[in-house]
């Protein structure tokens, strides 16, 4: 290797410094993370496949999909409303961030219903 | 009693996730921010890749054979960042995301601010093409080996040895050029652009 290029790494070390997250971040991602798995295991987990033949027990299962997807969701919708008034922008991005949460709501339920 | 061991399987599951979690939270943040360069997208980023690690952490665990899990969620971060270009790509900018730009610069810039040298190795880092830039990041912002790199970008050992050479080589030219232009003239170079490169067959890509 090459003075230069050794030098080079060194100051890649420097410029490129790992970066502590945010604790809000952290916050969180903690709270999504503990919400899906306390409000969706519960019910998901112990459900039968052979329950599913039945179209009455869909109900429940699907229910604890949404309340899962939700927890997430929430928090998507939460963040988009905070981008939303620093942006200042009144109605317009209000409801931008709100068809921002519906879709991510509506992404992660179709994901978690085609997982189960 | 089948429902207990599921129940433990279960608590176990998610007790290894959480080791996960604590033990990378940084690792993905940090990869999220010097991918995307940006505080909020890097936020959206890093909480997209945990959400989707733990939708399929089961399945990763069988799967790895015991190797570590970095190399697993950092490809999902490479992937969810992939995907955010590409729908950015495909319509207008709206005044949501408009409001990225408006961040205040991370400390890390402040860090390196005043700094020339550390500047224009940064500046040269966003020129780079996206998978020289990105195997650059692994290493030196999260320290993998090249395995590790090699798993998070789907290549061979040895493709990721010349990746990564060929990132430091084009690096050094990029950066010999920017101290050779006068500042004027550097200035106007579009930073954060990402140049195209000639691939050269089947060296870097396998």
């Amino acid at each position: 290797m090459t003075e230069a290029a050794s030098s080079l790494e060194g100051l890649l070390r420097e410029a490129l410094a790992p970066i502590e997250p945010p604790a809000a971040l952290a916050e969180r991602l903690e709270s999504t993370l503990t919400s899906i798995t306390e409000m969706a295991a519960d019910e998901l987990e112990s459900w039968e496949l052979s329950a599913m033949r039945d179209p009455r027990n869909w109900v429940r299962p699907a229910a604890a999909v949404v309340a899962g997807s939700a927890a997430g969701s929430a928090l998507l919708l939460l963040r988009a409303r905070r981008r939303a008034h620093e942006q200042a922008g009144g109605l317009d991005a209000l409801r931008d961030a709100a068809e921002r949460a519906l879709r991510d709501l509506s992404r992660e339920t179709r994901k978690l219903l085609d997982e189960r | 009693m089948a429902d207990q061991v599921s129940r433990k399987s279960k608590a176990q599951l998610d007790a290894e996730f959480a080791d996960l979690y604590r033990a990378h939270l940084r690792d993905v943040y940090s990869y999220s921010y010097y991918r995307v360069g940006d505080h909020h997208d890097a936020e959206d980023l890093t909480e997209q890749t945990f959400l989707q690690a733990y939708r399929h952490f089961e399945r990763a665990q069988r799967e790895s054979n015991g190797r570590p899990l970095r190399p697993w969620l950092i490809r999902i971060a490479h992937n969810l960042a992939a995907n955010l270009y590409r729908d950015r790509s495909r319509r207008p900018a709206s005044p949501i995301d408009d409001s990225t730009n408006l961040t205040a610069p991370h400390t890390t810039e402040q860090l390196v601010e005043g700094r020339d040298e550390l500047s224009r190795v940064l500046d040269g880092v966003r020129k780079l093409p996206d998978d020289r830039r990105e195997a650059l990041i692994m290493r030196f912002a999260l320290g993998m080996d090249n395995r590790e790199i090699a798993r998070a970008l789907g290549r061979s050992d040895g493709a990721t040895k010349v990746l990564i050479h060929r990132a430091i080589k084009q690096l050094e030219e990029i950066v010999g050029d920017q101290e050779q232009l006068p500042a004027s003239s550097a200035e106007q170079s579009p930073a954060g652009a990402s140049q195209s490169h000639t691939r050269e067959e089947g060296s870097e890509h396998d």
